[in-house]
């Protein structure tokens, strides 16, 4: 049953090896060189100590690959689910041909069993595989980035593409079960695929498990900067991110949080609170830095709404603010990623065996 | 010997409406056996329940002596054409019988090559490029294979002309005479089924009307035309199948296994397709069922 098995997949199985290696042929070629580039760079800014500021010139190199490599890597598995798992079983119950493959001297659950287990590994084969080629490709462009828990990111490095891959065939193969029709199976194979993906990566990744929380001083490199509520919009002063902040009413103003990267990790939030965890208060600012309410006035007619250079007062009145305002950063250490990519396969898996266990069931229910 | 085929109550639905329903039959070995009825009587329904397709809502059913497809040895002792012959388009004459040879431990190589070579067909051509006489002959051949002991085709004869018809019923003679499986075989043409099969089974409106030996039942139904008579007036052991009647005349098809002695009547021979029109014409069903039953 196992070489029937194979048989039948030729076809598919054929094309999906050959768009992997037209994949890894192109990876191969430029691969190399966008290593090359930025070990070079490497050496050379480190010899002239300007690593931290120099931009790396690797991220402006095969532009084009860098787009698509992601968006290659996340619709594969939903390509997997379409044409080897919608049409896994869809086709031969479309046919009719479910009549001669079930009255062999095979049972059917064999046969499912077979050609779920085959299909299936072989799917997941393509999605590690795949993930495996774009991780290394893309491995100087993480190294200058520092993003790797980034949502875009995080979905084309690890082993979470596998479990994508493994979730997209058996949602292929159940939706061919319940619907009996290819082309309906793989439409809502790619609907539900896509779903199933902004769910997890949207409302369920974020709670797997409680971020860690970190005081920071106020005054960082990178900000802080203040928010005004203006008759013609916001007008922002130094502000380089808004997060945690709801936009000021008009005549009101509020502090917004500097900018703070982890390295490797996954920043939720950036707020500055006092000590008590509440946001300062427009009253607490006009009344701890006159300035910056004359200065909303003036913004009005000047309208810097972009960081730039910081007026002195400004400087000052934050440094007042730092002895009560502190930075708060929520974020998941880069240390989790292999916990968190662990897990998201394991989600991905689960939903996979479900939906092969729900195909068996609900096949023997309509031809039994 | 042991009934190929066993049915007790046997029922099959599909939502509210019963495809099959209280069907006890007994199908003895060695027989090829007609199974006929009206379009959607429930004869594939019968058939896919025989070989494990479908479970039943209702009774039971032994085929063998066995549950119909709950094992990899049943499910190899039965052979099977399905309606309209499906097939992989994409695949060759030589990919099927390796797909049957892999698939069935008891495959026979032999006989499938010297069917194929018999029937000239081109081993290379895609199953979707073969005319329907030919399709029908490869899965045939392919059911034949495997060596069972029941082998089951339902309507395979439907959609060919009636020159690949005869072919095709030829080569199953063949296959019978020189394997010795039993064979049942469905069909809504009597004709098919007179020249091959020596035991039948009429299914009307999903209900067994009929079953036997075609030469007991051959024997045991009369056309009785004569001056006009009532249906009362017969004797008790002649059970009225179908009856007509004209201001003068009267006709009756009756079932009865002692001769016809009233002298009014001209008795003649049933030939099968009048027999079976005869089970399948709505008299019967007002003989069996109480008048106020109301039918779609």
């Amino acid at each position: 049953m196992i070489r029937v098995a194979l048989r039948q997949f030729r076809t598919e199985g054929v094309i999906g090896l050959g768009l992997l290696v037209v994949f890894a042929i192109v990876l191969a070629i430029t691969g190399p060189h966008l290593a090359h580039v930025y070990d070079a760079f490497e050496s050379s800014c480190r010899a002239a100590r300007d690593c931290a500021t120099a931009p790396n010139p690797v991220l402006n190199l095969d532009k084009p690959l860098q787009g698509a490599l992601p968006f290659v890597v996340a619709i594969a598995p939903a390509l997997v689910g379409l044409f080897f798992g919608a049409s896994l079983i869809a086709r031969e119950l479309e046919t009719g041909t479910f009549r001669l493959a079930w009255t062999q001297s095979v049972t059917r659950r064999r046969w499912l069993a077979v050609k779920l287990g085959l299909v299936g590994v072989a799917s997941m084969a393509i999605g590690g595989l795949l993930t495996w080629m774009a991780d290394w490709w893309a491995s100087p462009l993480d190294a200058v980035n520092q993003n790797r828990f980034g949502v875009a990111n995080f979905s084309f490095h690890g082993v979470a593409p596998i479990g994508y891959a493994a979730f997209a065939f058996a949602l292929g193969a159940a939706a061919g079960v319940l619907l009996r029709r290819t082309v309906a199976a793989m439409a809502v194979t790619g609907a539900g695929f896509v779903a199933a993906r902004l769910a997890v990566t949207y409302w369920v990744r974020p709670h797997l498990a409680s971020p860690v929380h970190e005081f920071l001083p106020l005054a960082t490199a990178s900000g802080p900067g203040f928010v005004f509520g203006e008759a013609q919009g916001t007008m922002y002063l130094n502000a380089y991110t808004q997060n945690g902040f709801h936009t000021p009413a008009i005549g009101q103003v509020a502090l917004t949080a500097p900018l703070v990267k982890v390295p490797n990790g996954w920043v939720y939030s950036t707020t500055a609170l006092d000590k008590a965890g509440h946001a300062p208060t427009s009253h607490y600012l006009f009344q701890t830095c006159p300035v910056i309410k004359q200065l909303s006035n003036q913004l009005a007619a000047s309208a810097p709404n972009t960081p730039g250079a910081k007026p002195d007062a400004i400087n000052a009145c934050i440094t007042k603010l730092a002895s009560t305002i502190h930075t708060i950063v929520s974020y998941q250490p880069a240390s989790r990623f292999w916990p968190f990519q662990w897990a998201e396969m394991g989600i991905f898996l689960a939903a996979a065996l479900a939906l092969c266990g729900l195909t068996y069931w609900w096949l023997r229910r309509l031809y039994a | 010997m042991t009934a190929v085929l066993e049915a007790s109550g046997l029922g099959k639905r599909y939502g509210h409406k019963w495809a099959l329903s209280e069907c006890t039959l007994v199908i003895p070995a060695g027989k090829v056996v007609g199974l006929v009825g009206p379009n959607g009587a429930g004869k594939t329904t019968l058939l896919e329940l025989s070989v494990g397709l479908l479970r039943p809502d209702a009774g039971s059913i032994a085929v063998l002596g066995g549950q119909p497809g709950t094992s990899p040895s049943q499910l190899a002792r039965v052979g099977f054409v399905a309606q309209e012959t499906p097939t992989y388009a994409g695949m060759s004459t030589r990919d099927r019988l390796w797909l049957g040879a892999r698939m069935n431990p008891s495959w026979d190589e032999a006989l499938a090559e010297a069917r194929i070579e018999q029937l000239g067909l081109d081993s290379r051509q895609k199953a979707g490029k073969l005319s329907g006489g030919q399709r029908a002959q490869l899965a045939l051949t392919l059911a034949v294979a495997k060596r069972p002991e029941l082998l089951l085709l339902d309507e395979p004869v439907a959609r060919l002309d009636p020159l690949a018809r005869r072919e095709f019923l030829q080569g199953l003679m063949e296959v019978v005479a020189e394997h010795g499986a039993s064979v049942i075989l469905s069909s809504h043409l009597v004709a098919d089924l007179e020249r091959v099969c020596d035991y039948l089974v009429v299914l009307v409106d999903s209900r067994v009307r009929l079953a036997g030996d075609i030469d007991e039942l051959l024997a045991s139904h009369h056309l009785l035309t004569g001056p006009r008579h009532d249906r009362d007036a017969l004797p008790h052991d002649q059970q009225v199948i179908s009856e007509s009647h004209t201001d003068k005349q009267s006709s009756l098809v009756v079932r009865a296994d002692d001769p016809i002695l009233d002298p009014s009547w001209s008795v003649e021979q049933l030939d099968l397709e009048d027999l079976v029109l005869a089970y399948m014409s709505h008299e019967v069903e007002a003989d069996r069922r109480p008048k106020l039953e109301v039918r779609s």
